[in-house]
C-alpha cells in the first residue's frame, strides 16, 4: 500500500466546456504556489481531476491543511493506492479504515470501476467489499444515504484507489481564471470581504487606496498593506496603488457644501480608480458597499457616484448584512487588522451630516467650479504602488 | 540501510533550504551597520533565542560555534582561563569524548588538577564519587549526556543539583548525542555550560552551540575582532546558526523517541539471546543507540560483513574506529578480554523503517550461522 496522494476534485469549472484545460492549468499553478513550501511535491493534472504526490507523510499532512484555503477545489481526499486485485483491495481497504474511528459510525462502500475487465462487477464488488470489511469491524452501521465513512474504491487498468475521508474544499474557481479587476480597499471591515468573495470567483486583482497625509499616518498604510498580505494567501499577488488624495480632498472641502462632499468625494475616488483600472488593464471595480449601510450606500447615492463611470463596479457584498460580513471577515483573518484604529481619509474630515438623496444635478453644478478632472489625472499620475511583500518576521519564522 | 546516524545524519532538505535562502538573501555581515546587515543580525538573534529555548533550560546565552568540537573546547578552557583565580581544581569523567578528555589532558601540562569519574559496566558515573572529588577550589565539572560510543545516559539533574548545592564549580555537559532527543536535566537542576552540534540533528556540517548561563565570565580562545560578545572570533555564519535553529526545532518537534524505544528493545531481546553476544550498557542507554560487542570477532569484521549487505553500522565510534586499539570507553567498563574488539554501535535516525530493522537481525543471523560453521571447520 502507497499512502502518499490526494485526489482533488475541481469545483463548479468541471461545467465549463471548451475552457476547460485553461481553467485546470489555472488551478494546477495556484496550488503549487499553495504549496511551495513542500519540498517533494508532484502533480499530475486530469479532465476531471489532479493528483499531488509527496514523498514525506508530514508534507501530507499539510498539504491537507493547506488545500482548503484554494479556490477551485470542490473536496479532495488523502487516497491509497493498490494493485488492482481483489485481496489487495480488500486488506487495504481494511487498512484506511483503520486509521478512523469506526465505532458505531453509519458506513457506505461506493465502488467506481473503469476496468471493466476486472471479474466482479460493481454490485458483486460492493457486497464483497462490505461484507469484508464488517466482519473486520463489526461496529459499522450500514447506510446508504449519507453515510458518515464513505469507502470510495476506484478500479483503475493499473491500479486500485482508496479512500474514508473526503475534506471539504473552498470550492469557487481557480483565481485568475476570471479575469482582472481593481478592488477599492479603505481598510475597512468590508472592502478586504468584497475581495475575497471574488477571488473566490475566480477574479484576480489589484487594490487601490486613498491616503491623505499627514492627517492620515503611515500606520493605516500599514494596516492596509497588512490587509493585502492576508489577502494574498487566498491565491494571487496583489499590487497596491497608493493615491496621494490630501489636495483633492482639501479642495473638495473648500468647493462643495458640506453635506455634499462625502458624495463628491466617493465620486472622485470613483474616478481616480477608473483611470488606474484602465492603465492596469483591468476590467472591472470591486467595491465593499451594501445596500443601506451607511449615508454614501443608499441606491441614490450609489446612483450619483456611479454617474462617473460605465465600467462594471462589482459589489458582492450589496445584499448582506453586516453581521454576516463580519463573520466572514473573521473567517479570513482580516477583521483584526481592520479594526485597528488608524483615522483612514474617509473618516478624517467627516461633515457633521450627509445627504443620503444627493442630486446628481446640484452635484455637478458644485464640481463644476474646480478643475477637479486635472487633479485627478494629477493624483493618477503621482500614485506609488507597491507589491506588500511577507513581513520579515513572518520571512524568519519560515526560515527557522 | 544507514544505522550509523550517531555519527552523522543526512541533512535534512527544508534545513538545507534554510541554508541556501539565507545564505544568497541575508548574506550580509550582520557587524556591518547598513540595513542588510542589520536584517541578518536579527536573523541571528533570533535564530540564536530559537537554539536556546528548544533547549528548555535557563540558559539565556549561547555563541555560535564551528561544531561541538569546538564548543567543549570554548566551554572548558573559556571558563577555567577566565576565571583561574577562583580554583585550579576539575572533574571530568573516563569516558569523555575526546574533545572534552583532550582538553583536560592539557590542563593538567597547566598546573591544573583534574579529578576522573569511574564508570561501572553500564557506562554509568556514581554520583557519591562525585560528591567525594567536589572541593572548595573545584573550579569546572564537565559530565557527558549521552555516550557517543555505547549510549549511556548520565543522571544530569542529579549531577548538577549535587554540584550546585555542594561547590561553588560550574557544571558543563556535552550534549551532542542528546539534544533535541532527551531533555537535559530540568530548569531547576541543569548544567552551566552546555555543548550542541548541528550535523547530528540533521543540520549542517561545521555548525555547534555553546550554551551558557547569563553573566557568567568566559574568554575567547583565539583572537580576532570581537564577534559573538567577544567569545568566538571570525565572520559570524549567518546561514549555519539560521540551519542550526531550523534543525533544532524540527528535531524537537519530529523525533520518535518510543519508536526509538521500541526499536531498541526488539533488538536489545535479539542480541541477548545470541551466545557470544553481550548488549551494552543495557539497563542505562539512549533509546536510539545499541551498543554490542561479539566474542572472538573483531568489530571491523561485522561492521565489513554487514556493509556487503547494504548495511552501515560502525565500530564504537566514528572518531577512533580507524585505530585498532580498543578505545578507553570499552577499557573503563571493564569488557570481558575476548568481547572488548569486538563491539559495533548501532544506532537509530528518523528516516529509519521497521523492515529495515528486520533485515538487520536477518543479516546478523547469517553472520553468526557462517562463524559457527567457520568454528566448525
Amino acid at each position: 500500500m502507497n499512502w502518499n496522494t490526494i485526489l482533488i476534485r475541481y469545483g463548479e469549472m468541471s461545467l465549463k466546456g471548451k475552457n476547460k484545460s485553461k481553467f485546470v492549468r489555472k488551478l494546477k499553478e495556484n496550488i503549487k504556489v499553495a504549496l511551495s513550501e513542500l519540498t517533494t511535491l508532484k502533480m499530475r493534472a486530469e479532465r476531471d481531476r489532479m493528483f499531488i504526490y509527496t514523498e514525506r507523510l508530514e508534507e501530507l499532512d499539510r498539504a491537507v491543511e493547506i488545500l482548503p484555503t484554494v479556490f477551485g477545489i470542490q473536496s479532495f481526499s488523502p487516497i491509497a493506492i493498490c494493485e488492482p486485485t481483489l485481496e489487495a483491495i480488500k486488506e487495504t481497504s481494511l487498512k484506511v479504515l483503520s486509521k478512523t474511528e469506526t465505532e458505531g459510525k453509519t458506513f457506505k462502500v461506493d465502488v467506481k470501476r473503469t476496468n471493466k475487465s476486472f471479474p466482479l462487477d460493481t454490485g458483486e464488488l460492493q457486497q464483497e467489499l462490505g461484507g469484508h470489511v464488517l466482519r473486520t469491524f463489526p461496529n459499522l452501521i450500514v447506510k446508504m444515504k449519507k453515510p458518515e465513512i464513505l469507502l470510495y474504491v476506484e478500479i483503475q487498468r493499473e491500479a486500485a484507489y482508496i479512500s474514508s475521508h473526503t475534506y471539504r474544499g473552498a470550492g469557487g474557481m481557480p483565481v485568475g481564471s476570471n479575469g482582472h479587476s481593481l478592488l477599492l480597499l479603505s481598510g475597512g471591515i468590508d472592502s478586504p470581504v468584497a475581495g475575497y468573495q471574488m477571488m473566490k470567483r475566480g477574479v484576480a486583482f489589484d487594490a487601490i487606496h486613498f491616503a491623505s497625509p499627514p492627517f492620515t499616518s503611515d500606520l493605516a498604510l500599514q494596516k492596509v498593506e497588512d490587509i493585502v498580505r492576508q489577502l494574498t494567501k487566498f491565491g494571487s499577488t496583489i499590487r497596491l496603488h497608493i493615491i496621494p488624495f490630501t489636495e483633492l480632498q482639501q479642495a473638495i472641502i473648500k468647493q462643495v457644501p458640506s453635506n455634499l462632499t462625502m458624495t463628491t468625494t466617493r465620486r472622485m475616488m470613483m474616478k481616480i480608480a477608473d483611470r488606474v483600472r484602465e492603465e492596469t488593464g483591468a476590467l472591472g471595480l470591486i467595491t465593499g458597499e451594501s445596500m443601506g449601510q451607511v449615508a454614501s450606500q443608499t441606491l441614490e447615492s450609489l446612483t450619483t457616484i456611479n454617474e462617473v463611470t460605465s465600467t462594471p463596479v462589482l459589489r458582492p457584498l450589496i445584499a448582506m448584512d453586516k453581521l454576516d460580513i463580519i463573520q466572514i471577515a473573521e473567517k479570513i483573518e482580516t477583521y483584526e487588522i481592520s479594526i485597528r484604529p488608524f483615522e483612514d481619509c474617509c473618516t478624517v474630515f467627516t461633515p457633521p451630516s450627509s445627504k443620503t438623496k444627493p442630486q446628481l444635478e446640484k452635484v455637478l453644478y458644485y464640481e463644476s467650479f474646480q478643475s477637479f478632472d486635472e487633479m485627478v489625472e494629477e493624483a493618477v499620475k503621482n500614485r506609488t504602488t507597491v507589491i506588500p511583500s511577507q513581513r520579515i518576521e513572518d520571512v524568519f519564522d519560515d526560515l527557522l | 540501510m544507514y544505522f550509523d546516524h550517531s555519527a552523522t545524519t543526512k541533512t535534512d532538505e527544508r534545513v538545507l533550504r534554510t541554508f541556501m535562502e539565507v545564505s544568497t538573501t541575508y548574506f550580509a555581515n550582520p557587524a556591518s551597520l547598513h540595513a542588510a546587515g542589520k536584517l541578518a543580525e536579527k536573523l541571528l538573534e533570533k535564530a540564536r533565542l530559537q537554539v536556546l529555548s528548544t533547549l528548555g533550560l535557563e540558559l539565556t546565552e549561547g555563541v555560535f560555534t564551528s561544531g561541538g568540537t569546538e564548543a567543549n573546547n570554548l566551554a572548558i578552557l573559556g571558563y577555567v582561563y577566565a576565571n583561574q583565580q577562583k580554583g585550579r581544581h576539575l572533574i571530568t569523567t573516563v569516558i569523555e569524548h575526546p574533545s572534552v578528555l583532550r582538553v583536560f589532558q592539557f590542563l593538567e601540562t597547566q598546573n591544573f588538577t583534574v579529578d576522573y569519574l569511574t564508570v561501572d559496566c553500564e557506562g554509568r558515573i556514581s554520583l557519591d564519587e562525585l560528591k567525594t572529588l567536589l572541593r572548595r577550589d573545584t573550579l569546572l565539572v564537565s559530565i557527558m549526556h549521552v555516550n557517543n560510543e555505547i549510549g549511556t545516559i548520565q543522571p544530569i539533574a542529579e549531577c548538577a543539583n549535587i554540584i550546585h548545592s555542594q561547590s561553588r564549580a560550574v557544571f558543563h555537559s556535552d550534549c551532542v548525542q542528546s539534544f533535541g532527543k532527551i531533555h537535559i536535566g530540568d530548569a531547576q537542576n541543569s548544567p552551566d555550560l552546555v555543548t550542541l552540534s548541528g550535523h547530528k540533528i540533521y543540520g549542517i556540517k561545521g555548525s555547534g552551540f555553546l550554551a551558557y548561563r547569563k553573566k557568567m565570565r568566559l574568554q575567547a580562545i583565539s583572537y580576532g575582532g570581537g564577534q559573538e560578545r567577544n567569545l568566538r572570533n571570525g565572520t559570524v555564519s549567518v546561514p549555519h546558526a539560521a540551519a542550526l535553529a531550523k534543525a533544532a526545532r524540527l528535531q524537537v518537534e519530529e523525533t520518535d523517541i518510543q519508536q526509538f524505544q521500541q526499536w531498541r528493545g526488539e533488538l536489545v531481546r535479539f542480541f541477548s539471546d545470541i551466545e557470544d553476544c553481550l548488549v551494552l550498557a543495557s539497563h542505562t542507554s539512549a533509546p536510539y543507540i545499541v551498543s554490542v560487542a561479539f566474542r572472538h570477532v573483531t568489530g571491523e569484521v561485522v561492521v565489513n560483513y554487514l556493509q556487503e549487505r547494504g548495511i552501515y553500522v560502525s565500530t564504537s565510534s566514528a572518531c577512533s574506529s580507524k585505530k585498532n586499539d580498543v578505545s578507553h570507553v570499552i577499557e573503563a567498563i571493564r569488557l570481558p578480554k575476548d568481547f572488548e574488539k569486538g563491539v559495533i554501535r548501532i544506532s537509530f535516525g528518523k528516516d529509519q523503517t521497521t523492515d529495515e530493522i528486520h533485515r538487520l537481525k536477518e543479516a546478523v543471523n547469517q553472520f553468526m550461522q557462517l562463524l559457527k560453521r567457520g568454528i566448525r571447520k
